[in-house]
């Protein structure tokens, strides 16, 4: 294979703390060197002044859809999406249909991965049986098969015993316990968050407490257990600080946050757009401001998408019909940009949201820059003004929250293994 | 008379909202209150004349313009009697030929027909003839209330144009006009009322 | 004015001019010969997909009083969703060629979902618990009818104020024409951040009929709501239901105001449904023209 170089850029890898304009090489699919003088001539040079580099992002909450419902999305397809969002390593929920609460879903994933997707592909596998959150899954089985964590994301494991135990047997096979959070009781059959907007809209709500009393329950599980916890898309001001305490008092317990929750309030329901009804609803203009805090004091450790994509036709109903979940993969990184270009978050720490911090949580060796390891990159221009339409995502499904929304910062091209997925024109690498 | 954007305010029949010159607008006066009050009593004495029994008379005006003028020429016709006779009103917006469909939508005013005109002469008052449609639309509204034994029609202006077979039985005052030209009937500066033509 | 969706987009000007409208309108209903024809040849699709038969036939009634053509699409019960997609629906809609779509749908937003499908004027006929805009009209059509004006006037809006959309119009266009509202009921059916529409929430039917010239009260669905919202009709009726007592807190003038239909005994007093305050009845007269208005003023010509 060949010797390729970018040159003049600016490279972030918030693993070893790099931020500096440097070159780098790949040669055979891995990081080849990094540096100012690197040796040799490579056979293709790509000019990046002024563009940054960046380890591929990693996405710890995806659905892919595929088995069952390859008409929302397949793996390929997820694949592109992320891509195109700069991601190089997806991790894929178990709500699919067959639920993926067994070793073979779990290799049948892992095998359509291989065949047919541009990233790396990792499997988060059920809890429960079935995600009905009663009987735990073959944690052991299913970890060896491959699972990097266990999650009924979708549903909220009600049961507080079930979930202790959950917990406990997650914690004997080494692998995080991802929680959805939401009282399913006091959510109810409501659609958004309860307060003005959903008064005025007449859409029956859900309080923030729906969230918070689960999270407070899961943080006393995981006191009681000792096992590591994920809190999923934490959406509530409250929710960010039961978890800094959590932290505080020792507790192994980790979060995330999405691009939409970070970037949007319930005010937009207010055009009664379907794309603005996800799980947990879009909140307060404070609890958004919460999230943000919390992802720059490291209260959060990460963003993860919750990519959920729907076909246009089953998001085209009354809004209390419509199914939860919004796409996300392709338009995550100038979310978070906005942070730093609002100076919230340091450009270094920005990347580190969505690297190395949700490969650590989930101990994937991705998210990272280091001499001799596969080549997965994104390169990015932190300036570029675009507009979403929705025709240009590479997703099967366009319910994006975002449509037509301008954004600064876009993803111009990225490498899983030295290999462009995304953004080549097949004369430059 | 009132300066809303309906389409009977307007003195000049032609369409709801055609581009009305200023109000203000200086323009040459031809009727002043005085000349109104002749004519008015003129008009007044002309349709007892025709009609004999006051109390078979219904004296209607069209909104806006012609409903003070009917009013005056309701009181003229009782003092000249000495009999009471009918007043009212018509908005006919609803009825009018530029507004059936997806025409304008001037805002409508009430319609006063405080009786049934079946068996009585409708005498329709308007400030302005000019195109007829107005009158047409009136004589679809006034057959709403009854059958009337007949319609006429009394204006203080008539100024030609007319695009239907309409004739204005008793008049103040006939004015060539231009199509270019308005004319307006509204209040005057000493509290009266006056005719200009723009 | 493309579409009437809710009394929230309006302003002062628009609310007057259909309330100006109207009552030329009510005066067409009174003659021996009730219809104009001023929308001669128009259809007007009246699409209820939540059965309502008063709201239905009110509009009814006002289509055909403009010589309109009416024709009911109804259906009880599912969901739209479960039958075809909003766009299918709009489309379905838009090749029958109607002039005006009316709609009811026990779903907040589906009128104005629909609006953005449809190329033609859009009336919400009540959605959900978020707007029913021609209710509201006729409310504060009646209270011009009834005390002159509506500017400083007290209005208080009693009963199941969180499902209501007869509660949210109401509230936005007597908060608009600025009137004092108060409104009251069992604090589990107080929506969260009402006070923001510029209300103000009394804890008592006794506060908020304190000196009130207007009183609303809600219909309380009782087969819905009980046990979950309220204890019982016998506690509901005992706490928030307005009697000949209550009424005597109110102004001397005071006028009282329902949707209906009215559950007699429960949220009203059957004595108090009866008396002379009440314009219930003028209510529905008043519905027919307003509706007219409403379709009148949104069929003029489309830019």
């Amino acid at each position: 294979m060949t010797r390729w170089r970018v040159r003049g850029a600016r490279v972030l890898d918030p693993a070893s703390g790099l931020d500096e304009v440097v070159d780098i090489d790949v040669e055979d699919g891995r990081i080849a060197g990094m540096g100012t003088d690197l040796p040799g001539i490579p056979e293709q040079v790509l000019e990046a002044t002024g563009l940054w580099v960046v380890p591929g992002f990693v996405d710890i909450h995806t659905h892919l859809r595929e088995p069952g419902q390859e008409y929302k999305e397949d793996i390929a397809s997820g694949a592109r999406s992320a891509a195109a969002g700069g991601f190089t390593t997806i991790c894929c929920m178990a709500n699919t249909d067959p639920v993926n609460d067994s070793p073979a879903v779990t290799e049948f994933i892992q095998r359509r991965a291989r065949d047919t997707a541009c990233v790396n592909v990792r499997v988060i596998a059920a809890a429960t049986q079935g995600l009905r959150g009663e009987i735990m899954s073959e944690m052991a089985g299913l970890a060896g098969a491959g699972a990097v964590a266990f999650s009924d994301d979708g549903y909220t494991i009600m049961d507080s015993s079930v979930m202790r135990r959950v917990l406990e047997y997650a914690k004997g096979v080494d692998r995080p316990v991802i929680a959805h959070c939401e009282d399913l009781a006091l959510k109810g059959a409501t659609a958004v968050h309860e307060g003005a907007h959903a008064t005025c809209c007449g859409l029956p709500g859900s309080p923030a407490e729906a969230e918070t009393i689960l999270v407070a329950r899961d943080l006393e599980l995981a006191r009681l257990t000792g096992a590591h916890l994920h809190v999923a898309h934490v959406s509530a001001a409250r929710s960010v600080e039961l978890i800094r305490d959590a932290k505080d008092a020792g507790v192994r317990v980790t979060a995330e946050v999405t691009p939409h929750h970070l970037a949007l309030t319930d005010a937009v329901i207010r055009g009664y757009d379907t794309n603005t009804k996800m799980a947990p609803p879009l909140r307060t203009a404070r609890d958004r401001e919460a999230l943000r805090d919390g992802l720059a004091d490291g209260t959060i450790d990460c963003v993860a998408t919750d990519h959920a994509p729907h076909a246009a036709y089953e998001k085209d109903v009354e809004y209390t019909s419509a199914p939860f979940g919004v796409v996300g993969l392709e338009t995550a990184l100038p979310v978070v940009l906005d942070l730093v270009h609002e100076k919230r978050l340091s450009a270094l720490d920005a990347i580190r949201r969505m690297t190395c911090a949700p490969a650590s949580l989930l101990r994937l060796r991705a998210g990272s820059l280091e001499i001799g390891a596969p080549a997965d990159l994104a390169l990015v221009d932190p300036e570029a003004i675009w507009k979403l339409d929705g025709p240009e995502l590479q997703s099967r499904s366009r319910n994006s929250a975002f449509l037509g929304r301008e954004f600064r910062g876009r993803v111009l091209r990225t490498w899983v293994a030295g290999r462009a997925v995304h953004g080549s024109d097949e004369t430059l690498p | 008379m009132k300066s809303d954007q309906t389409a009977a305010s307007g003195s000049d029949e032609s369409a709801p909202d055609t581009s009305r010159p200023d109000p203000d607008a200086t323009g040459r006066v031809v009727l002043d209150g005085a000349g109104i009050q002749r004519a008015v009593a003129r008009i007044s004495h002309e349709i007892l004349e025709r009609n004999g029994d006051p109390e078979t008379i219904a004296i209607v005006g069209i909104e806006s313009g012609g409903v003070p003028i009917s009013e005056m020429i309701g009181g003229r016709v009782r003092e000249i009697s000495g009999a009471p006779v009918l007043l009212g009103s018509l908005d006919v917006t609803l009825y009018r030929d530029d507004v059936i469909g997806r025409g304008k939508r001037p805002v409508p005013h009430r319609t006063r027909m405080p009786f049934s005109v079946r068996g009585l002469r409708v005498v329709l008052v308007d400030d302005v003839v000019f195109t007829g449609r107005t009158i047409r639309a009136a004589m679809d509204a006034v057959i709403d209330f009854g059958r009337p034994e007949g319609i006429q029609v009394a204006a203080l202006v008539d100024r030609g144009h007319r695009e239907l077979p309409i004739q204005v039985d008793f008049v103040g005052k006939n004015i060539p006009t231009s199509r270019a030209e308005s004319v307006v009937f509204r209040p005057s500066a000493g509290g009266d009322y006056e005719v200009v033509l723009q | 004015m493309k579409h009437l969706l809710g009394i929230e987009p309006l302003d002062r000007d628009e609310i007057g001019q259909i309330l100006d409208a109207a009552d030329a309108m009510l005066e067409i209903s009174q003659r021996e010969i009730k219809r104009v024809p001023t929308l001669r040849g128009r259809t007007v699709i009246n699409l209820f997909l939540e059965p309502s038969t008063r709201t239905r036939v009110s509009f009814e009634i006002a289509a055909k009083r403009l010589s309109a053509d009416a024709i009911n699409v109804s259906s009880s019960g599912s969901s739209l969703s479960k039958a075809e997609t909003l766009n299918d629906m709009a489309q379905n809609l838009a090749a029958m060629n109607a002039d005006v779509l009316v709609v009811r749908d026990r779903t907040a937003g589906v009128p104005a979902m629909l609006a953005e499908r449809v190329r033609i004027p859009v009336v919400n006929a009540g959605d959900g618990a978020h707007e029913h805009p021609t209710q509201a009209l006729l409310d504060a059509f009646t209270v011009r009818q009834s005390l002159g004006s509506i500017e400083g006037r007290v209005v208080a809006i009693v009963g199941d104020i969180a499902h209501s959309r007869v509660a949210r119009s109401a509230i936005h266009i007597f908060t608009k024409l600025g009137a004092e509202v108060r409104i009251a009921g069992p604090p589990t059916m107080m929506p969260v951040g009402i006070e923001e529409l510029g209300v103000k929430p009394c804890s008592s039917i006794e506060e908020a009929l304190d000196g009130a010239h207007v009183i609303c009260m809600l219909r309380i669905q009782r087969e819905r709501l009980e046990g979950a919202l309220f204890p019982s009709v016998r506690e509901y009726s005992r706490t928030y239901g307005l009697d000949l007592r209550l009424l005597r807190l109110a102004r001397p003038e005071a006028i009282v105001l329902h949707p209906g239909p009215i559950n007699r005994g429960v949220e009203i007093g059957s004595d108090v449904a009866d008396a002379e305050p009440s314009r219930i009845l003028d209510q529905v007269t008043n519905g027919v023209a307003v509706r007219m208005a409403v379709l009148y003023l949104l069929t003029g010509e489309q830019a």
